[in-house]
This record gives C-alpha cells, structure tokens and sequence, in this order.
C-alpha cells in the first residue's frame, strides 16, 4: 500500500508515494532520488544514514518517512551553496576526514547539526555529537580535528 | 505484506487500535519497531502512532515528576530541572539516536538496553497505562516482570523526585564515549542522620529485563557509605540477577564485575 | 608533519622525490565531502529486483528436503533460484591462478557446512516481499556434528568439513597438507639452547565491518552483455569469477566498481555478483542482491582466527638460536583466501631475525565456522602478533631489553634467512633506532651504533666453536617453501552445449612451479632503481 509523503528537502518541497512503514532513508534513496544520504546497518547503530530533520540530527534508516510530513530535512546533498562548500565540507577535505567516504555524508550532517546550534564546541562536544556516527578508516581524530577547525574559521569569518 | 499505519489523535484511541488490530505494534521512537520493520519481521501488520501531546509531556509539580512515554532522551536533557536524570539520558545512544529513544520505549528495550528503565526502576516509578477504560497504573517492577504477555500501551511514568544528591548511576561500556552496556547500575541513596534509609538499587543487563537488587538493599539498610558500611551489600551484590551470554559481555563477566562497580557508585566519584 | 630521514643511507639515495613527502589530496575527496561519490548502490533503474538469501541456521547439517512451493507463490516473487539452476555451482576464489580445488558452492546442494551459508535464493519486487517469501520456505535438515577448533579438526577421525579437502587441511599442490620451513637443526639447538620458551597464541576472527555492506547490482544491457556495478575490492577477479560461475564468457560482462565503501580486504571473494547476473539474466531485469548488516556479520568472511605456537632457543646473551612455529588458520568451512594466508605465513617466519635453525610447519584447516579470507596483511598481522609477544618474553626472559633484544637478533645485510635467500635492504636497525630517538628510549651506545650494513652474512658465521650456528648456506638459492605463481593464464569459458550445471568439475591439474626468478642484474630499466627492493638493485 502505497502513501503519500510531502516534506522539504534541503529547501524545496518534494514529495513521494512511499511503501506505507517505509523509513526516509529508502524513501529518499528510492523514491526522491537523493543518493547522498547512505545507509550502513538499516537497525539505527551505524549513524552512516544520520540527516537533520527541523534541525535535529536524526537516523533516517529508523524514521517512518510518513512521521515527517511538513517538516524539513537536510541532506550533505544540501549543504553547499552552489558551487561554494560549506566550511564543514572544506575543513574535511583539509584534514582529509575521510578515506572510503561512506561515513562522511552522515558525519557531516551530525557535526553541522552540532555548529548549528553550537558555533564553539570543545573536543569533549563534538566528540559527543560525533559519537553516533561509526568510521571504519580514519580513526576519527582528523574528523574531529576537522569539526574543530570548521568553528573556528566559522568564528572568525563572523567576527 | 504492507503494514498499516495508523495515527491517532488521542492515545487512548491508540490504546484501542493496539489491542484490537491484528499484529499491532505500538511506534514511538523507531529504535526498535523501525528496525523490525525494516528487517520485514512477520509479526508486525499494523503500525499505530499517536500524536497526543500528552504523550511528550513532561509534567514537574513540587516532588512529583510525571514523564509522557513519548518523552525523549534528547527533552530530559534539555529540560534543567531533570539535571539528575541527565546522566542517564545522556548515556544512551548518540544525539541521533536520543532525539528518538523515549522513555516508553526503554521499558520495552531487551537487554542489554535498558538503561533509563533501571533508572526509573531505582526510583520506585509507577508506569501509567492507557486504554479504553482510562488509566490504569501499575508498578513499574510488576510491570517490567510481564510486559511480553500484554499488549499495553504506556502513557506515561511516574516518579517522586528523589533528595538532592541522592540518585546516583553508571553505565559500563565497552566502547567510549558510548556504547551498549555491558551492565548499568542505579540508585537512590536517602540518608538519615548519615545512614542510608530506604535504599533502591536496579541493575540493567543483569537479567531479561531491569531488576531491583533486593538483597543489597536490605543489606545497605542503617549502613553507612564507607568500605566497611556497604561490604555486607557488596557480598550480595549479584543475588537476583540472572545475566546472559550475548555479543557484548558474557555472564560471567558481567556477575564479576558488577560487585566492583557497584562498589565504585556507592565509595567512590558517585555520578557517572 | 612527515619527517623524512634522509641522513639514514645517505648515500644510496638520489633524491629527486617530488610527490613523496607532499601531502596530496585525494581524488575523491570532492566526492566524499559533497556525497557524489559513487558508490555501487548510487544507481537507479525503474524496474529493479531485490534478491535474498536463505541461509543455513546450522553450522553443519545434511539437507533432507526443500519445500518452497508456498513461498513461490508469494506476493512480489519473481524466481525462486536453486542450486541446480548455478550453472557452475562449484568454485574457489583462486581457481583463476590455478590455486585449489573448487570447493564452494554459490548454493548448497546436500549438504551445509558454517552457519549463513547460502541455500536458496529469491528474487521480488522489493526486499521486504523477497524477505517475506524467505520465512515461507520449508527446509528440512538433519543437524551433523560439527568441529570449531583447528587442532580437534586434525584428529583422526574428526568430522570432515570441506568435501574436497576431507582430512581438513588445504593440500599444496595437490600432495602436502601444510606449508613446511626447514633451516638449520632446531631441535639439536634447543637442546644447545641456555633458555627454551616454548608459548602458544591464539587469535579471534575478525570482522571487516565496513559502513557499506557487500552487494551488487546486474544490470541487462543492450547488446546481451550484463553490466554490474559492485562494491568489489577485485574488479577483475570478481568478473572472471561470475564469468566463470555463470558459464558465459567473460566478455558477457561489465564490471563497474570504483568507490568501494570500506574493504580491508571483505570484498575481495566475490560473494553477491555471481547470483545477482544470474537472476539478472534468469529474469532479463536489473537485480540487486545487498547484504544486510547482519548477513555482513556471520556470511561475509571474517580474517579467520590463528593458533600459533612458537617455541624459542635463547642464549643467555639474547641470541636466539632456534625458532619452531606451528601455525594453523581456520579457514572456516571452505577456502577462499586463506590458502594464501597459509603461504604468506610461511614466507614470513621467523619473522626480521636472523636465527639460524628454523622448523616450522603452517597449516590451512577447515572448520564448520565463516569461511575466512583477506583482511589487513592476513597471514602475516597476526603471526607478527605471535612473534612480537615471544620476543618481549625472550628479552624478559635473559633480562635484556626489549628493543635490544630485537636489535641483537635483526636481520643484517648478507644474513641468510630461513627461506635461504640472502638479506638485502634491511632496515630494522635503523627503524628501531630512530624510534627509541622519538620515544625517548634508552639504547645502550652499541646498540646505537649498529647498522644494518655491517655485522651480517660472513662476518656473523665467524666463530667456529659456535656450534649453535648452521652451516654456511650454500650459494645458489633453492626453490623457495612458497610456490612460485604459474605465469598468468588467459581463461576462456565456452558456454555449455546442455544447460545442464555442473557440480563437481574435476580441478585442472596444478601446473608445476616454475622456478624462482634470477636476480635481475643492478641498472635495471625500472623507473626506481635504487630503491626497488624486488630487484634488489639498492644496495651492492
């Protein structure tokens, strides 16, 4: 059976027939066509598929995709302004925070999810936002370093 | 082959489609129903939700604290005058998973999930049923002992604050800074001219569901919290529990490590 | 950040290094940061099916019956595919060189033998329809005993595993059960020997768990050929290997691999595209056949565990005089890779020491577990594991400390190792010296004034009464224990005239190994000269 999902994707209104119990991260994989997002586990404990809804940091492999009528979500499809990268995605490549890549779309979204409401965390802090979100090839420490750099050029560009 | 969705307005009409839907599974969070669902698990056939505000409510009058099932780990920590439940809250999962993981769904959780329900457990908390009939309520010990057998739905839990100071907890994990316990102790410790009086101690992961650990409780009463004061509790530590083998801790790690945690929330740093 | 020491052979060098030692950016990254990378699932197509697996809940089990009548007819099912619809349903990974016999099958005929192993596959319009018709297929098995230890799986009279390999050890070369190193007399030097340590080590299988799972997508193109987009980590020989399990010529297919979202060698044994191009072509439509988290865990291979034990002959002095290794791998239930781990182990013993009476036997064993394959220098991660705890026990054990034991013990330049081939280009020293520099480490002056280039070959076989020595090793290099690879083949498969599968193909017989490669002489053409250690042309 097949239902109608509307909802705001990275700014503009999408909509879809999803699988009636189907989780947004097949429905935006599957039926919107937005493949930045991954899934890594599809059982919540990986973070891979990690995405904002209004904002917060959500797994969207455990989100009923109907649950999210109205709202707004952000993907890493998303994040850049054009051809300009979201200091997030530039500090990353600086501090090459990523090797196979699979990880990084959802590590991003959870360190903006961080910024966003947080524009100067301690390690301690985006150690904690980051600690959903499992990496298989960097060890972390440059993702973390990268997150850290991200606020503070984020800082002085606001100064 | 579909499942259905169903959303109600008012949980007690939600209570109604649980017990009268074929293969009805009640959705707050998604931690575990989602999960099943995208594993295609055949017992699920109707999915009900409910979009009553009550059920995120969380409810604070002088010394009572009523907690909607729908609340989550992420509203605990944001609301301040819940800052003693913050270390549990803040154990569980990472910000992506507390944004979801509600205090009903906890009581659900198998083991070894189960932190906040331990948590609750250690408070003495009477879970708050919802149904056609009104409201029912009932332990929350008794509650945890049969929650396979019914198909309840929880509206919400309640629970006296506990004295300052007197609410400790820990969680042991593997991997740091979170990770799925390999066992999590609370407890409520009132004191009484510096003797503890009325003590209550659950332990999660230490059987099917979370547990009270009666024996170390009686055996803590008139103590006092020093290394002579609580040894007689600690000789009694394990009693009651009925660990299992499972993919992160075996049983016998975990009866011999509890007695030294636990010896640790009670003498030494306290808050996790 | 990257320090280069390029005082260490200064004379050896010629340092027109231009991109060694500049930090370079990845060519993906772009690609990871904006999620464009792609990778094998980041394509669509209208009408694709989803295949699952149902798997053996037992480790070892005989099949008395499948009943899938119901499940044929459940809702979304397109084709149920059996193991009598694999047109070659018996493989090995390293067929392809040659290496083993072909002992796996795509689905299990008769007989299972790990848990997860594949029985039966179908393929539905979404995976929750083909999940859904999984649980309505009726298997009827008779549960056998089943062995989990290497050493028990040896005893005479244990349960036999792999139906090609039935005393449950891989045979090299169609003849010896194990890999065999001889140097020297071991045992006449341990009774020469002033300490014997004599410890075992043991290793649990390891998960790659990458962030993406295996999986595949076989896509029907146009001209009859299948296109497949995988998450493989070996384009090539996962194509030859469809090629071959699907009976077409290789040439029917088009690999397309690319971003691989976390290997570490799990994606290497070619698991899911063979059975995706085979309902792609049973069905003349795009299917994707992707392992659940769960399926990842107990289907796809592990690094298998390894017993090692390692017995040492040591001198007072540090010297170790005798080294004995007894390895085994657990395969698991068939071979993939770890025919090769088995050789790689052995190539490596004893590890960088010179020691001069070496024993070792390494086996390849089969057990009713995960079939296990590469993972991370598998063969030799975890014997250096093994090795490296024995030397901090032998340095403790003459009360010597642990990085001079090492130092004293390290290959030279002219040593002659176990494997009678001459040490060239060592750098142990070196590498132990500047590291004792960064952490602050204590050397006493001799040790820091050794040097890989002195003290090695002729100069160390010097004192006759030393009887603990072997004699001075014959010149001309014998075959080494490591079977030389036979010379690449070109492989041709004819699409069978009758449709009917083949099962137990007999194996080809094994070519006999050609033997080793002379040296090449110093001026090589070769774009790095002086630093090729392949053909030792670095140092005279």
């Amino acid at each position: 059976m097949k239902t109608p999902v509307q909802f705001r994707l990275n700014g503009d209104d999408v909509a879809a027939f999803a699988e009636s119990g189907a989780n947004l991260l097949d429905v935006l994989r599957e039926s919107v066509g937005d493949l930045s997002v991954k899934g890594g586990c599809w059982q919540g404990t990986c973070g891979t598929c990690t995405v904002l809804i209004d904002g917060l940091p959500r797994l969207s492999c455990i989100t009923l995709a109907e649950s999210c009528a109205g709202k707004s979500v952000e993907t890493v499809a998303g994040l850049r302004r054009g051809a300009d990268l979201h200091p997030l995605q530039s500090a990353f490549m600086e501090h090459f925070a990523a090797q196979c890549g699979y990880c990084t779309p959802g590590m991003l979204m959870a360190a903006k999810a961080l910024l966003d409401r947080n524009p100067n965390p301690s390690r301690e802090e985006v150690v904690d936002a980051i600690c959903g979100n499992i990496c298989r090839c960097t060890g972390y420490e440059p993702i973390i370093a990268a997150v850290l750099d991200a606020a503070r050029g984020d800082n002085r560009r606001r100064a | 082959m579909s499942v259905a969705v169903k959303t109600f307005a008012k949980l007690a009409d939600a209570a109604g489609a649980l017990s009268s839907e074929r293969g009805a599974r009640f959705l707050a969070g998604g931690t575990l129903v989602m999960r099943a669902l995208n594993e295609a698990d055949p017992s699920i056939e109707t999915i009900v939700r409910s979009t009553d505000p009550n059920f995120v409510n969380i409810a604070l009058s002088s010394g009572r604290i009523e907690l909607g099932a729908g609340v989550t780990m992420a509203a605990i920590l944001a609301e301040r005058d819940l800052a003693f439940l913050h270390p549990v809250a803040r154990a569980v999962g990472g910000p992506a998973v507390r944004e979801a993981a509600t205090v009903g769904g906890n009581l659900f959780a198998p083991s070894p999930y189960g932190d906040f329900a331990a948590a609750l457990l250690a408070l003495d908390a009477v879970v708050m049923l919802a149904g056609g009939f009104g409201q029912r309520e009932a332990p929350l010990e008794e509650f945890l002992g049969r929650r396979e057998r019914g198909s309840a739905l929880v509206a919400s839990v309640v629970c006296k604050r506990p004295a300052a100071d007197a609410f400790r907890f820990v969680k042991v994990t593997r991997v740091h800074p979170k990770g799925v316990s390999v066992l999590s102790i609370a407890a409520q410790l009132p004191l009484a001219s510096g003797r503890i009086a009325g003590a209550r101690i659950a332990y999660n992961a230490m059987a099917r569901a979370p547990v009270r650990a009666k024996a170390a409780e009686r055996a803590l009463e008139g103590r006092t919290l020093d290394a002579a004061g609580i040894a007689p509790a600690l000789a009694v530590a394990t009693d009651g529990t009925a660990p299992v083998d499972d993919a992160i801790a075996s049983a016998w790690w975990r009866r011999e490590i509890l007695p030294v945690h636990l010896r640790r929330l009670l003498i030494g740093a306290g808050h996790a | 950040m990257l320090e280069l020491r390029k005082d260490i052979f200064a004379d050896e060098r010629d340092d027109n290094l231009k991109e060694v030692g500049q930090p370079t950016q990845r060519q993906d990254m772009l690609g990871h940061v904006t999620g464009t990378s792609a990778y094998y699932d980041d394509h669509r197509f209208g009408n694709l099916l989803h295949l699952k697996v149902l798997r053996s809940p037992h480790a070892h089990a005989r099949i008395r019956s499948i009943d899938d009548s119901v499940a044929a007819r459940a809702p979304g099912v397109k084709r149920i595919i059996r193991a009598a619809d694999v047109p070659v349903n018996l493989n090995t990974l390293l067929s392809l060189i040659q290496f083993g016999k072909d002992d796996e099958p795509s689905l299990a005929t008769d007989v299972v033998r790990y848990k997860g192993e594949p029985v039966l596959a179908i393929v539905a319009t979404s995976e929750r329809a083909a999940l859904e018709a999984l649980a309505q297929v009726r298997v009827a098995y008779e549960p056998l005993p089943a062995v989990f230890d290497v050493e028990e799986a040896l005893k005479p009279g244990a349960v036999s595993v792999n139906a090609a390999y039935p005393k449950n050890t891989f045979e090299y070369y169609n003849k010896y059960d194990h890999q065999k190193l001889r140097f020297g007399d071991a045992d006449a030097a341990f009774a020469q020997a002033d300490i014997v340590l004599d410890e075992r080590y043991q290793m649990s299988p390891i998960e790659h768990a990458p962030t993406e799972t295996n999986g595949s997508i076989a896509v029907p193109d146009t001209n009859g050929r299948f296109v497949v987009y995988t998450s493989t980590q070996a384009l090539f020989f996962s194509l030859d290997t469809s090629a071959k399990i699907n009976a077409v010529p290789s040439n029917q297919l088009h690999f397309i691999g690319g971003t691989v979202g976390g290997g570490f060698g799990g994606k290497v044994d070619t698991l899911t595209e063979p059975l995706s191009i085979l309902a792609a072509r049973l069905l003349g439509a795009p299917v994707r056949y992707r392992l659940s988290r769960h399926e990842e865990m107990q289907f796809g291979s592990p690094r298998g565990g390894e017993r090692i034990y390692v017995k040492d002959g040591v001198m007072r002095d540090g010297r170790i005089i005798a080294r004995k290794v007894r390895a085994y791998f657990d395969s698991g239930a068939y071979t993939r890779l770890s025919s090769y781990a088995a050789v790689k182990c052995a190539a490596h013993i004893p590890g960088p020491y010179t020691i001069p009476n070496v024993y070792a036997d390494v086996f390849c064993v089969f057990t009713n577990r995960t079939p296990a394959t590469a993972m991370r220098g598998f063969g030799v991660t975890a014997l250096d594991f093994a090795l490296e705890c024995q030397m901090d026990k032998g340095a403790v054990a003459v009360g010597m400390d642990p990085l001079e034991y090492r130092m004293l013990n390290a290959y030279r330049d002219g040593d002659m190792k176990a494997h009678r081939r001459e040490a060239k280009n060592c750098a142990l020293l070196e590498c132990a010296q500047v590291a004792a520099e960064k952490a602050n480490w204590p050397l006493r002056d001799e040790f820091r004034r050794m040097s890989s280039r002195t003290g090695g070959g002729a100069q160390r076989v010097g004192d006759s009464a030393d009887r603990t020595r072997a004699p001075a090793p014959a010149p001309a290099p014998a075959p080494s224990a490591r079977p030389a690879p036979a010379a690449p083949q070109r492989v041709a498969y004819e699409r069978p005239a009758a449709a009917t599968p083949a099962h137990n193909v007999p194996p080809p017989p094994p070519r006999p190994p050609s033997p080793p490669p002379a040296a090449q002489p110093a001026g090589s053409t070769h774009g790095a000269p002086r630093f090729s250690s392949v053909f030792g042309t670095r140092r005279r």
